[in-house]
């Protein structure tokens, strides 16, 4: 492992601190998890540093499942074992189940009214434009390598300009990374 | 009863092993899965559950959570969940696992390393993805990029970009 200079120490996350932070972050997670997730773990409770952060994003990014569920899996596990990792899923989809399901019931009756319409919309745009910046400030932090600006470059190219479907192009793109960043190691 | 909810859990638990990118990337899957092969739901009981499951918070499973509601109540709604769920969570508890404790071998640092930029840009794909699919006019489009600028230049809370944006395109629907 590298040496990340911003790294927090290493402490051990409590039951209650991950439970409670997962909790806010399904809560808050409108329009996609991993910006608030980031909000949460890196700048309000500082558990992780950016860099720790993306790594373990990657990894739940390329392993089947939703990636934030798969970083919660990976961050309770770390913590507190099994039990950090139940504390963390049931953290993450306890508010968003009770929430959906309350929206079912009540959709048809506020669906036709055009201002809830246009409210989630505009709220749902501004969420696209918390992703983007989200994505553009863990660039700023981590500082990537040129290779791997070329690297992240294709990835989005492929899946957010040429909508490319996913699976193939993981299996393209993380060989092709895991071989870049061992020959720019090598120099 | 018992049927669809054998049927509900061994479809979602199969889905669970091959959902690289989430459920999103499943969705023509499901799809295929819920309303042609099962008949569980109608093509646009289908789309409403979709609209719903994107105006809430929380990860996307929750769309299979709702589906799951649909067909069979609570039940259903637990038994979509988890199967989706424990697939793919038990592989990443593991994953993790091995992560972690070889975490000080090279091949392991190499392979984080390499995934840090992968993230990166699909977290980037993922958002101008969005752009694509919500913004339909210029001022959803002046949201979405005032939203960026605001994350990226400051640390306050997002929540004041998402109500921003509600109101504006509020307002926008009655200056228009």
């Amino acid at each position: 492992m590298q040496h990340d200079p911003s790294a927090t120490p290493r402490r051990n996350i409590s039951k209650a601190e991950l439970f409670f932070g997962f909790l806010k972050i399904g809560l808050l997670g409108f329009g996609g998890v991993a910006p608030w997730a980031r909000h949460i773990i890196v700048e309000e409770r500082r558990w992780l540093s950016d860099r720790e952060f993306a790594e373990i994003l990657g990894i739940g990014q390329v392993l089947p499942g939703p990636n934030t569920i798969n970083a919660a899996v990976i961050i309770g596990d770390r913590n507190q074992g099994i039990v950090g990792v139940l504390l963390c899923l049931l953290g993450q989809m306890a508010m968003p189940l009770v929430i959906v399901t309350l929206l079912a019931v009540v959709y048809d009756r506020v669906a036709a009214i055009p201002e809830v319409g246009a409210a989630l919309i505009g709220a749902a745009a501004a969420s696209a434009g918390l992703v983007l910046g989200t994505a553009l400030k863990m660039i700023r932090n981590i500082r990537p390598t040129p290779l791997s600006y070329a690297i992240g470059a294709a990835g989005f190219a492929a899946i957010g300009l040429l909508r490319w479907p996913l699976v193939p192009v993981v299996l393209v793109l993380v060989p092709t990374a895991i071989a870049a960043t061992w020959w720019e190691r090598r120099k | 009863m018992t049927g669809v909810l054998a049927e509900l859990a061994r479809t979602f638990a199969l889905l669970s092993l091959v959902s690289i990118g989430g459920v999103n990337a499943l969705l023509p899957e499901i799809h295929r899965q819920v309303v042609d092969i099962h008949g569980w739901m109608t093509d646009q009981a289908f789309a409403t559950a979709f609209a719903i499951a994107n105006a809430s918070p929380g990860p996307n499973v929750i769309f299979v959570s709702l589906i799951g509601w649909q067909v069979a109540g609570l039940a259903g709604l637990l038994v979509a969940t988890l199967a989706l769920l424990i697939p793919s969570s038990v592989l990443a508890y593991f994953a993790g696992r091995v992560l972690t404790r070889w975490s000080h071998h090279p091949a392991v640092g190499l392979l984080r390393d390499a995934l840090i930029p992968v993230a990166l840009g699909m977290m980037l794909a993922s958002g101008l993805s969005m752009m694509r699919t919500v913004d339909h006019d210029v001022v959803t489009v002046l949201i979405s990029l005032a939203t960026t600028v605001f994350v990226y230049t400051t640390r306050r809370n997002p929540l004041w970009a998402l109500g921003s944006g509600a109101i504006v395109n509020v307002a926008a629907l009655h200056f228009s």
